[in-house]
């Protein structure tokens, strides 16, 4: 599961993270934002979502995509 | 009164807690997380700290411990409860409030005087906050929706906004008013030692009932 700070919400360590990137030499890097993976193994994925929706992702802040490998 | 204060492997401030609703009340008892019973108080806080390590985000475990299963149904039946700071979290991740806390605008974490105001009466409190995920936050739609209902309790004064939050706002009630979620902490000042007593005001509106809503009937606005 990705999740990610939800568009529009001021995400401090997003910006942190691209206004320390020109000191390193990298340019034309923009819109940083910091989010949080979770990696996980299931029996069941149909119930990944409401997983997300509960517990790892807070709906009303963040955003979270879900990935099968 | 007997107050009860939970406390979470990671909290750090039911001591204090404790002191003051020792000081506000007729008593005070710890409630351990584990406990689905909470010992027969009248009004719970659930106290500062970082419960469970904040991992996850910040009150994202806590909220399904046993005693706050206890106390989602005491605050149901109408019991009052305080969330400071790591309890404020706490009650938004578990639903009993509205909104969120992020991380403070600059990533600073802050801990000094604030000046409040008290939404309905316009008193000012004095009182220390301590917070690195303070920033109050909810979309639009739902402030005005809180501000219509008189569910922010709490602003910061002019100039005491450091965290960023929206619409200055540092504590709120549920639609009810017997649940209060505060950022900055009441509890460490109860004292003129520490150099303000505004706190137990805090406590004392909560006890009393004065953030109930208007449909209650139990205290009028203002």
């Amino acid at each position: 599961m990705l999740i990610r700070p939800k568009e529009g919400i001021l995400d401090p360590q997003g910006k942190a993270v691209e206004q320390a990137l020109p000191a390193l030499g990298f340019e034309g890097i923009e819109h940083v934002h910091v989010g949080r993976m979770v990696e996980l193994e299931a029996e069941d994925p149909e119930r990944l979502g409401e997983l997300c929706e509960k517990l790892l992702a807070n709906p009303l802040i963040e955003d979270y995509e879900i990935q099968t490998l | 009164m007997i107050w009860g204060v939970l406390q979470f492997p990671g909290s750090c401030d039911e001591r204090d807690a404790l002191h003051a609703c020792e000081i506000h009340g007729d008593g005070a008892r710890l409630v351990w997380h584990e406990s689905r019973d909470l010992d027969g108080v009248d009004a719970v806080v659930v106290p500062g700290g970082f419960s469970y390590g904040d991992y996850l985000r910040a009150g994202a475990i806590a909220r399904f411990s046993p005693a706050m299963e206890a106390v989602a149904e005491a605050a149901a039946a109408g019991m009052p409860v305080l969330g400071i700071c790591n309890g404020f979290q706490v009650l938004c991740e578990a639903g009993l409030l509205p909104g969120a806390l992020l991380r403070n605008v600059e990533l600073r974490f802050r801990c000094h005087q604030v000046e409040l105001i008290e939404e309905r009466d316009g008193g000012r409190l004095s009182i220390p906050a301590k917070h690195g995920e303070g920033r109050y936050y909810a979309p639009e739609e739902m402030l005005d929706e809180l501000e219509r209902n008189g569910q922010v309790a709490y602003r910061y004064a002019d100039g005491h906004n450091s965290n960023g939050s929206v619409r200055d706002i540092a504590g709120v009630t549920n639609e009810r008013g017997n649940i209060l979620g505060l950022m900055p902490h009441p509890e460490h000042a109860v004292d003129p030692l520490t150099g303000s007593m505004d706190g137990l005001r805090v406590f004392d509106r909560l006890g009393r009932g004065a953030f109930a809503s208007h449909e209650d009937g139990k205290a009028p606005r203002g």
